[in-house]
């Protein structure tokens, strides 16, 4: 039984491997310019994490193959190095490459979060609450007017509780359903709860951020690729969880300004 | 040395069934009680999964009795997604609680600690007595959320704030569900406190004379490395439950913060934190998922050694290992919290210990395996399961290379990926530890053999069937397959849907032949083959006494310890070990 | 033979008694319940006084069953819906003064069902009387929560279920007295509806804004009109057996 274990784990180990390698479920395009060192950390982490896990496996099963069913009166033998030998290992071999990973990993993480948006990004607000993402633009006056809370009234779609009558900078303010940017544009995205915890994940623009009541968080980002992608929620609000969900539209500037001036029209 | 000789715990044998068998002192009948609530919870936790997981794979079929579980979640017994979310929290917080915090530590500690230690009993054997019946009471306060008006709650077992503080206004389970959770959770910390502290106690003052600290098995280190980080980590997880019950009752706002508006009317909060929760929940959490593997690893040296019939290449090493995981986990909670909205700084500060700690659990592994090379490993259902673990064990900790960067759980947050991870090291190592300790132990507890052709097909399918859970996990997460969702409706979710009917039909049958394991326990409890005192040809004291063993453990006579736990390899007279109480000289000198 | 005859007499009255007992108690029985034979109506129409506001579409991009489903005709808000003639749809109409005990404890024994169809609330507005069961039903293949949300100082309690595609209907009842209740969906936050509780006869107002309160005993009232947007407002009328009583009503356009 011993050697059929043995053959188990690897072929478990070489199984598991095998959609990794042939890559059959993978992250999707990139379309984002901070991206590429996120993906970069990724695939050394997986080089790294998958050769220790079949170095692991099939050690293992090696050494029950070898050391199982052996004679009453074998000799008990000990590993050269003992347990030295494997404290030096796992610091040299598995510290020192983890470690790099973290240092290294740093700039993907800094890229994101320590760099401020450059001056000419575009705000855009986020709000989301029980189920739905919705989404402001400061409108030609450039400016976001502020936000009453006691005026929410999703009966009448005022979803950020604005009051265009009294405060003239929400005037021209756009609120929309899904978020929809121009190609290659800096986008500085303003994130608010409007009731409990929630998150806003694209998968194709590398960025996942969580909305926290009471805080006002934001991300910064440019999508380089036009098209329509998902953006859903990632952090547990509700029976709705699992629906909360709205479209990334990236669009060429011109298609943006229609699609800008039409929302407008809506409002 | 201590000379204590069990004097401090010493009491009567028990008299009548009510004191023999219910509210008992003994700490191995305390134990076994342990043990059988944990076999409830598990039993209750995996059907919970089941219905979960039929759900995912089935979106749209009608589950025979679902209304049975839920009045207003069932409609036409579909599930609807409130009810999938509370039978997920409710699984995850059986499963963490009171099978994984349970059975691997109170269970087997409970029984096993004092004998190993060579003592009659714990110091404490009242409160040892209270901490299992608190425990008990907090088991049903959690079950008495599936009966209240909308149900359990719906928050996961991490009950983020502000949806678990807000009350009823966040939904169904929301309100009554989440007061009895934190209830159930508060009472149980209760439980854990007093436990942890006879623990301790046990292994500081109760060991026979002889018994130094180096000499104590591996399973009484992990125990006492256990308690230590329970004693700790739940002290912080019993205010915060407290904390949380206040802002439902008592109109408090500790983690809700100003003008939040909920179905358009402004909630009556003001200056709450959303992420105190997160700190003080996570401080507690990733220690507890240390108590959870600690004990596992503990069992895993100790039977491994004994079927290896050699001692670890250093058994020192392992204890400061161990030790080094337990200090570590309280710097790396915050890779839970990575795109929490903390300052990204902190981030990194908290993936830098999370890096490090793989360190001393890829020595625990290298050990477990660098000791094989050499050995007379005896392949045994107990041995398959340590084996078993050490391979999980591997698996589930190289995903955490990925989780523990900030910049790549950038992508993997929140999703399936994290979900692999947690329940490979979790569900299943830390299952399979348990698994081990009771194929081992099961003679030494009972006074019966388990069978050994059951418990080889019991492992057999639950570790293929484990992996093929488990496995695609990973990858549903690499392709950003966002976790508790109660149905996968996104389009990007759509080609995957094949694979979550692969995973339901492996967890069904996994499940399923977990009643061979049930069904060996219950039949070789009452009709198995009477066990010898040392079934294993063990070393340590729990194999010097009968099977089962008597009220005080050793029969009155203290026991004297003369050996490190592991004298294997060696000439004794009874053969390849030699036991700890044994007179007889060494080769080794210890 | 001789006996059989005798019994055969003897049992025929005894049968007849039982009969006429029988259809008595149903004749009877009958008045006891039925509406006065000359139970009245009030009919009338409720109209708009004035531009009607606009009202706003919705986008329903979050979730594409709802989007597919306005793709040819776009959804938007139903706060205020004015049909041809200026006529004011889904306005409630009851009677606030004038019920006597036993008319208003009354509780009709059919169901008044709500629909929620292309993710909207259908009717937007329901009527129903207080203990009477109101029947929810889902046509969409998306689930939806219905989440009432009452004031509690009227008795009534909120609640909040959800009904996943293909789920069965459930009925509601109502213990308190409220116009009117919002009713939405949390799932899409753009999902509103009212549920008016009153005592006795009701009505709704259709898409020409005309409506008829039938079962009004003889007597005087006030009735009320309630818009979600415009608030009450009242008239007095008086209803006679044989004789339909009129109230119009129009609200100020804001």
């Amino acid at each position: 039984m011993a050697k059929f274990f043995a053959v188990t784990i690897i072929l478990i180990a070489i199984g598991s491997a095998i959609p990794i390698v042939r890559g059959t479920w993978t992250q999707p395009v990139d379309i984002s310019t901070h991206g590429y060192e996120i993906d970069h950390q990724y695939h050394e982490t997986m080089w790294e994490a998958g050769v220790a896990f079949l170095a692991a496996q099939i050690i293992l099963a090696v050494f029950i193959w070898k050391f199982s069913n052996r004679r009453e009166d074998a000799e008990i033998r000990r590993l050269p190095g003992g347990a030295t030998g494997l404290v030096l290992a796992a610091v040299l071999l598995v510290g020192t490459e983890v470690l790099a990973l973290g240092v290294f990993g740093m700039n993907a993480w800094a890229k994101v979060y320590f760099a401020p948006p450059g001056p000419g990004a575009m705000p855009i607000q986020a709000q989301a609450g029980q189920f739905a993402f919705y989404f402001r633009y400061p409108g030609p006056d450039g400016t976001f007017g502020p936000l009453h809370p006691d005026k929410i009234n999703e009966a009448n779609e005022n979803f950020f509780g604005l009051d265009p009558v009294s405060d003239p900078d929400s005037k021209d303010d756009i609120v929309t359903a899904e978020m929809a940017i121009p190609v290659n544009q800096e986008i500085h995205l303003l994130m608010h709860a409007k009731d409990l915890g929630h998150s806003f994940y694209v998968r194709e623009l590398r960025v996942q951020q969580d909305f926290v009541p009471g805080l006002d968080v934001s991300v910064h980002f440019t999508a380089t690729k036009v098209g329509k992608y998902e953006i859903v929620c990632t952090q547990l609000c509700g029976l709705g969880h699992y629906n909360m969900k709205t479209y990334l539209e990236v669009m060429s500037q011109e298609d943006f300004d229609s699609w800008l001036k039409q929302q407008a029209a809506l409002q | 040395m201590h000379d204590v000789s069990g004097q401090a715990a010493h009491h009567a044998p028990p008299q009548g069934f009510v004191r023999k068998h219910v509210f008992s002192l003994d700490h191995k009948v305390i134990g076994k009680q342990y043990y059988a609530l944990a076999l409830v919870a598990v039993l209750t936790g995996m059907v919970l999964s089941w219905l979960m997981r039929l759900h995912l794979g089935w979106p749209n079929l009608a589950i025979p009795g679902l209304h049975w579980i839920s009045k207003t979640g069932a409609p036409g017994n579909l599930m609807t997604p409130e009810l999938y979310l509370q039978l997920m929290t409710m699984h995850g917080t059986i499963m963490v609680f009171f099978v994984l915090t349970t059975a691997p530590f109170a269970a087997f500690g409970n029984f096993f600690l004092p004998i190993q230690v060579g003592a009659e009993d714990m110091p404490f054997p009242r409160f040892n007595m209270m901490s299992f019946w608190v425990t008990f009471v907090a088991f049903l306060v959690m079950i008495a959320s599936f009966f209240v008006a909308d149900g359990p709650t719906l928050g996961g077992w991490t009950q983020y704030a502000p949806l678990s503080a807000v009350g009823a206004v966040a939904g169904p389970g929301q309100g009554s569900g989440v007061v009895l959770w934190a209830a159930s959770i508060g009472i149980f910390c209760i439980g854990q406190l007093l436990g942890s502290l006879n623990f301790i106690t046990t292994t500081l003052d109760m060991r026979a004379k002889g018994m130094s600290l180096m000499r104590l098995p591996l399973t009484a280190w992990a125990w006492f490395i256990t308690s230590c980080i329970g004693l700790t980590a739940f002290a912080v997880l019993m205010p915060a439950c407290i904390l949380l019950i206040l802002d439902h009752v008592a109109g408090t706002s500790f983690f809700v913060a100003s003008n939040l508006v909920i179905n358009d009317q402004l909630q009556p909060h003001s200056g709450g934190s959303t992420l105190l929760w997160q700190h003080l929940f996570w401080f507690f959490g990733h220690p507890e998922v240390y108590v959870a593997i600690v004990p596992g690893m503990g069992i895993v040296s100790h039977v491994l050694i004994t079927n290896m019939r050699r001692p670890l290449l250093s058994a020192k090493v392992m204890i400061a290992s161990m030790g080094a995981i337990a200090f570590l986990s309280y710097m790396v909670y915050g890779h839970h919290m990575f795109v929490s909205g903390m300052n990204p700084f902190s981030a990194l500060a908290f993936s830098f210990p999370t890096l490090i700690i793989t360190i001393p659990a890829t020595i625990i592994t290298l050990l477990w395996i660098g000791s094989l090379y050499g050995s007379k490993l005896r392949i045994n259902t107990a041995s398959l399961f340590a084996l078993g673990f050490i391979s999980m064990f591997v698996s589930g900790g190289v995903s955490g290379f990925f989780l523990a960067q900030p910049s790549i759980d950038i992508m993997l947050h929140a999703t399936y990926f994290v979900v692999g991870h947690f329940h490979l090291v979790m569900a299943v190592a830390a299952i399979f530890g348990i698994f081990s300790g009771t194929y081992f132990w099961f003679p030494k507890m009972t006074g019966k053999m388990m069978n050994e052709t059951l418990g080889k097909l019991h492992f057999w399918l639950t570790f293929v069937g484990a992996y093929c859970i488990f496995m695609p996990f990973h990858y549903l997460g690499i392709m950003g397959n966002v976790r508790r969702y109660a149905q996968f409706v996104d389009d990007y979710l759509q080609p995957v849907l094949g694979v979550h009917k692969f995973i339901t039909v492996a967890a069904l049958l996994t499940g399923a032949a977990q009643l061979i394991f049930l069904y060996n326990l219950i039949h070789s409890h009452f009709w198995g083959k009477a066990a010898p005192e040392n079934p294993w040809q063990a070393t340590s004291l729990e194999w010097s006494i009968p099977s089962p063993p008597p009220f005080d453990n050793f029969g009155g006579k203290p026991p004297v310890v003369y050996h490190d736990p592991y004298q294997f390899g060696v000439k004794g007279s009874m053969g390849d070990y030699i036991m700890q109480d044994s007179p007889e000289p060494s080769p080794t000198g210890d | 033979m001789k006996m059989k005859k005798r019994y055969q007499y003897r049992s025929a009255p005894l049968l007849l008694a039982l009969l006429l007992i029988c259809l008595g108690v149903v004749i009877l029985g009958q008045k006891v319940n039925a509406a006065p034979p000359a139970a009245g109506k009030i009919t009338g129409t409720v109209k708009l006084d004035g531009a009607a506001p606009h009202m706003k579409g919705i986008d329903m991009t979050k979730d594409p069953y709802c989007a597919k489903y306005h793709a040819s005709t776009p959804a938007h808000l139903e706060n205020v819906a004015v049909g041809s003639g200026g006529g004011l749809e889904n306005v409630v109409l009851y009677l606030s003064e004038g019920l006597s005990a036993t008319a208003a404890a009354e509780v009709p024994s059919q169901k008044v069902q709500v629909d929620q169809k292309g993710c909207q609330y259908l009717p937007h507005v329901i009527a129903v009387d207080v203990g009477q069961q109101m029947e929810v039903i889902t046509s969409d293949q998306t689930a939806h929560n219905i989440h009432p949300l009452p004031d509690m100082s009227t008795g009534n309690i909120g609640w909040n279920r959800s009904q996943p595609p293909g789920a069965p209907p459930f009925d509601s009842a109502w213990k308190g007295e409220e116009v009117a209740i919002p009713v939405k969906c949390n799932i899409h936050p753009w999902m509103h509806g009212y549920i008016a509780v009153v005592k006795g006869p009701y009505a709704t107002t259709d898409s020409d804004g005309s409506f008829t309160i039938a079962n009004v005993p003889p007597g005087s009232y006030t009735v009320t009109a309630w818009q979600e947007e415009y608030g009450k407002q009242t008239a007095k009328v008086t209803v006679a057996a044989g004789t339909p009583a009129t109230a119009d009503f129009t609200f100020k356009a804001k």
